[in-house]
């Protein structure tokens, strides 16, 4: 597909991840813009509008990445959102966004478990963004 | 209230009766563990009725008549012990032989009770034992906690040991896949950003391995006379590098001379925590002062930033193990966690204290009390062996 002109949204309080999904999300051809936490990333989104959002669930409160969501999907309703969690592994709480309850409440399209390959993050981008 | 599950064993059905009126509504206080018992009481007439009874469930007292119809009161008692059953028993005997006392003792047997017996006689023995369980509970339960905090511990450890690796395993996929620009200023960046955080990690296992030594006590405490103001000269210039990158001003304010005995290790740690912390939740161009001051036998040693400050809910759960404040002003601060909590574990080695007091945004005073410890044998540092200690 052409990335060229799709702008992506990553939103989290770990700066190595930003940076290494930055770097490679640039490399193939995305534009990308990044926030270190909820705050920012809502002033963010008064001058720009994502295609598509990856946002973390745990930055500045446990359910800060939640939050976003909620607020971004009432700001953009169309706007894809996957959420980033290391919430399995750090508290072996589960959930999953693969059902349309599910879906429901949990408000993201995709949750992926931190952590992760950008492989794994640019399929579910790009099948979000269908292509 | 607490009960206790009673088996009596006897076959004479008066005997079970009138034990059952004597214990009825019958509560024992154990003070040692501050809670009240009652107890619920359950019968059988035979040695084969109860064993069914036990190995369902074992009681916690089991009342158990010598002589019975069929399997014996010791046959009973040797089945339960060599099944290992968790229960407390009082065997009652009408003609206890030495023998028998022997071979029950041997069994397991808790206590005796001698037929015939009065109903306060019951009760007695019964709250003997009871008190006996409760003690027994009250132990398990907080070894039981003490294994819980244990594994916590080590699951909390094990994450916070995990992030920087993930974070370096993040950055040699990026070199390998070869996705980043390939300027040498983009390559540095990465090589630093690994660097910093195989520092972080490298800090964070001393810690661990600092706070292990003293909570295991197993490492010999050196007490000897030490200048604390030699220390914390030396804690500045460790701390310099990162101060002098922010432009932060540490000053030393010390009008005598603070000398007391104390292992030099643990003092080193706990200014070298205590100001590390000052530098980095402070605001670029501000300051550090630590004043060091001794009254009678306690000294005092005091770490003021103006840095981002503390909530009071913050600062209530500060010094615990792997705590790191979470907030907007903290993001790109990285910390082990067990700084503080390795302060206040040094200070109760000195019967003292270690405390915060804040404002947000302004700064964080912490103040650390020791009192000097008792120098009950020669320090090892001492070449004369002749003088006693502490006589120069």
């Amino acid at each position: 597909m052409s990335t060229k002109g799709t702008t992506i949204l990553l939103v989290d309080d770990d700066e190595d991840f930003i940076f290494q999904q930055k770097v490679q999300l640039e490399a193939a051809g995305f534009g990308v813009v990044t926030a270190p936490g909820r705050k920012e990333a809502l002033e963010l989104l008064t001058s720009t509008r994502p295609d598509l959002a990856v946002l973390d669930l745990m930055m500045e409160d446990v359910d800060a990445g939640f939050t976003l969501c909620y607020e971004l999907k009432k700001m953009y309703p169309d706007l894809p959102v996957i959420l980033v969690t290391g919430v399995t592994s750090e508290t072996g709480l589960e959930f999953d966004a693969a059902t349309d309850e599910e879906r429901s409440w949990v408000k993201a399209d995709v949750l992926l478990d931190k952590p992760i390959r950008f492989e794994q993050l640019a399929r579910e981008i790009n099948r979000l963004l269908g292509s | 209230m607490d009960s206790l599950r009673v088996l009596l064993v006897d076959d004479e059905q008066g005997m079970r009766m009138g034990m059952l009126r004597a214990l009825r509504g019958f509560t024992v206080h154990v003070p040692s563990v501050d809670a009240d018992v009652d107890f619920i009481v359950d019968e059988a007439d035979t040695g084969e009725a109860a064993l069914e009874k036990i190995q369902e469930a074992a009681p916690d007292i089991l009342l158990l008549d010598l002589k019975l119809p069929g399997m014996s009161g010791i046959e009973v008692l040797e089945q339960i012990a060599a099944e290992h059953v968790d229960t407390l028993t009082i065997m009652i005997t009408a003609y206890a032989t030495i023998e028998i006392a022997v071979r029950a003792t041997k069994s397991g047997a808790y206590d005796f009770l001698a037929k015939p017996f009065t109903p306060t006689e019951l009760r007695s023995v019964i709250r003997k034992a009871a008190e006996h369980r409760a003690v027994t509970y009250q132990a398990r339960r907080l070894a039981e906690e003490k294994r819980q905090v244990r594994f916590q511990f080590i699951s909390v450890l094990g994450h916070e040991l995990k992030a920087p690796l993930n974070a370096v395993e993040g950055y040699l996929n990026v070199l390998q896949d070869g996705v980043a620009p390939d300027t040498p200023a983009m390559q540095g960046e990465i090589l630093d950003r690994c660097r910093a955080r195989i520092e972080f990690m490298r800090k964070m296992i001393a810690d661990l391995l600092d706070m292990t030594r003293i909570e295991s006590g197993q490492k010999k405490r050196e007490l000897a006379q030490v200048d604390l103001a030699a220390v914390a000269k030396q804690t500045i210039e460790t701390a310099a590098p990162a101060a002098a990158e922010r432009t932060i001003t540490v000053r030393l304010h010390c009008d005598t001379p603070v000398q007391m005995v104390a292992d030099r290790g643990e003092i080193e740690i706990v200014l070298n925590n205590l100001v590390s912390n000052a530098v980095k939740y402070n605001r670029d161009a501000g300051t550090v002062d630590i004043s060091l001051k001794k009254q009678g036998d306690e000294v005092i040693i005091v770490v003021a930033d103006t840095g981002i400050g503390l909530s009071k809910e913050e600062a209530a759960k500060l010094f615990s193990d792997f705590v790191r404040i979470k907030n907007e002003k903290t993001r790109g601060i990285f910390g082990s966690g067990l700084g503080l909590s390795i302060v206040k574990k040094i200070a109760e080695l000195y019967d003292g204290a270690a405390t915060v007091d804040s404002t947000p945004d302004e700064g964080s005073t912490f103040t650390v009390v020791l009192h000097e410890s008792e120098l009950d044998e020669e320090p090892k540092s001492s070449s004369s062996p002749a003088s006693p200690a502490g006589s120069s």
